[in-house]
């Protein structure tokens, strides 16, 4: 019998997660490659499993698990149900995100099951019995091309590497609800609340116009030039996460991965490299601009216009030229 | 309460990274090695542990290339011990053998906590700090930006996509992999580094690397993008008047 591919399917408030939707789309693809079916395993407390199972249009079957201990996320409760639901079948392929839960889940459940782990994987392709994962690291500069042996590994598939809308499907799916497994009662991990992001000055995710800043910028007291061009453009400033990091500018306006996503008309990128996390919250901008040194930075890759150039220079140029024609 | 913090070096990206002549890995020889990045955090938030309630902080890295300047900066901003990890880490891109070694190192050092990066840039097989946690069988919180000790537990917030952050309690001992310190990692002066070779000592260990990752690198390369961005070239004025005319195009310079 063909080995299954598996899909751990993302949830809040009864939404599937956008990224859960690019799982299943390359699950699909890969399921099919194999001949095999596809799985979305769906955990959650409450009752909310099997209602977000129901969506799983493109799997061909849904199996959910619904236990107190699965409520929110405490990484070791969702380790420890998803491995005792996967070693009761044939080896098998499982598909995480390499979100805040991927990244837990990915190497433990690996562990667990004996066999592989491939992360931050961009592209997959099946060779008879082996799976070949190509990779992109550091910063999306470098790309990996791994094989694997045999049909079992746990995969974790970077953000936006595969097309969402291809697992998106309305079309009925059996659900299969499983029983928890014991261990759950004695974890060691206990999720006490989620705390929601606090009002800001502006939603940054908003915004039509938006000028962001990343690294390149070196130095805090350079902000000022890249704020004198928001200003002159009408656009917000925001950033990107390494900024926020060091304090220089607030959580309210990071784009990215662990900040907002955000899909202005124009997003004009200013010493920003691009790397995945990054890319992840802005690739959907109408226009993206980027001005940054380094004529082989990912965000090149990304930007409709780009600016290989000091931004020290072409920033106050640009500013200039913008508040002239304002007058 | 002791917190090891294991530390590893990677390749600064601001540099071109090239790769060797067999495609099997990046050229590690041209590259310009540091402290990871979330390593240096996760360095931070345990030295702000000890400064509030008196940890001990022990710092472990893989001996080799800047090894030694990684372990005396640490000394130098508060750490009380450093090892060295020696072992056969010639292997690259493979964390399996990394989390191995450390497993084995901690398993022999005791500790109750250990803070490391949530990643490094180059993850091919599983993050180290999961890795570990599940080769000495503890349990463990990624991309944490605070920890809180209160008593046998650690209390951790664990952020996630879009803002929205969780609060979890860890029963101790347990992996924290962290995506962020409290504050701003603290500087160490050169004159404190001086100060630390020259009066502090480095052990060494000899430590297990039997860990293997089970992949094969077939192939590493520089991607070709899917899409270009059309260049703009030209003196500053120019590219500022060649973007005003496309930001015009848009409404957007009125």
């Amino acid at each position: 019998m063909p080995a299954g591919v598996y899909v751990v399917v993302e949830h809040l408030n009864g939404q599937i997660a956008e990224l859960s939707f690019e799982l299943l789309s390359a699950g699909r693809q890969l399921a099919d490659a194999r001949a095999g079916k596809l799985y979305a395993l769906v955990l959650g407390a409450g009752g909310e499993a099997s209602g977000v199972a129901g969506a799983c249009g493109a799997a061909d079957a849904a199996l959910c698990v619904d236990h107190a201990a699965l409520a929110g996320f405490a990484p070791e409760a969702h380790i420890v149900q998803l491995a005792a639901l996967l070693k009761e079948r044939p080896p098998a392929v499982t598909l995480v995100s390499n979100s805040s839960k991927g990244m837990d889940l990915a190497p433990a459940l690996a562990v667990a099951l004996g066999v592989a782990v491939v992360t931050n994987v961009a592209g997959l392709a099946v060779e008879g019995a082996k799976i070949v994962a190509t990779s992109r690291l550091y910063g999306g500069k470098i790309a990996v091309e791994a094989e694997v042996e045999g049909g079992a590994a746990v995969l974790s598939l970077l953000a936006g590497a595969f097309p969402a809308d291809k697992g998106k499907s309305g079309k009925p799916v059996a659900v299969e609800t499983v029983s928890p497994c014991p261990q759950l009662d004695n974890a060691r991990v206990a999720f006490k609340r989620l705390e929601r992001p606090e009002a800001a000055d502006i939603d940054i995710s908003k915004q039509e116009v938006l000028v962001s800043v990343g690294r390149g910028i070196q130095d805090k007291e350079n902000l000022a030039l890249v704020q004198e061009l928001a200003e002159a453009l009408g656009a917000a400033l925001c950033a990107s996460r390494p900024l926020v990091d060091m304090g220089w500018m607030p959580k309210s306006r990071q784009v990215g991965k662990s900040g907002a996503s955000v899909k202005p008309k124009v997003y004009l990128a200013v010493g920003i490299s691009g790397a995945p996390e990054h890319v992840q919250g802005m690739k959907d901008a109408a226009t993206i601009i980027a001005i940054n040194s380094d004529p082989k930075a990912p965000i090149f890759d990304v930007a409709h216009y780009g600016v290989a150039a000091d931004l020290f220079e072409v920033v106050p140029a640009l500013t200039e030229k913008l508040r002239a024609l304002r007058g | 309460m002791h917190i090891v913090v294991p530390l590893r070096q990677s390749p600064d990206l601001v540099e071109e990274l090239q790769i060797n002549a067999e495609a099997t890995d990046i050229d590690r020889q041209a590259a310009k090695l540091g402290i990871s990045e979330w390593d240096e955090q996760a360095l931070e938030e345990a030295l702000c542990l000890k400064d509030g309630s008196g940890a001990k902080v022990t710092v472990v890295t893989a001996e080799g290339g800047q090894a030694e300047e990684l372990l005396f900066t640490a000394l130098a901003k508060g750490a009380d011990r450093a090892l060295k990890l020696a072992g056969d880490f010639s292997a690259p891109m493979d964390n399996h053998r990394l989390a191995r070694a450390l497993a084995d190192a901690i398993g022999r050092l005791g500790a109750n906590l250990v803070l490391t990066g949530v990643q490094s840039v180059e993850d091919l097989d599983g993050q180290v700090a999961v890795l570990l946690a599940a080769m000495l069988g503890w349990p463990h919180v990624s991309v944490v930006t605070r920890v809180e000790l209160a008593g046998e537990t650690a209390q951790v917030k664990q952020e996630h996509s879009g803002g929205v952050s969780a609060e979890l309690e860890v029963r101790l001992p347990a992996v924290i992999g962290v995506q962020a310190a409290r504050r701003t990692p603290r500087y160490a002066p050169v004159s404190k580094v001086r100060q630390a070779q020259k009066s502090a000592k480095l052990e060494r260990l000899a430590v297990a690397t039997d860990g293997r990752s089970g992949l094969r690198v077939r192939r590493v390369f520089k991607p070709e993008a899917a899409a270009q961005a059309e260049m703009i070239q030209g003196t500053p004025e120019e590219i500022a008047a060649k973007l005003v005319a496309i930001l015009s195009e848009r409404g957007l310079s009125r």
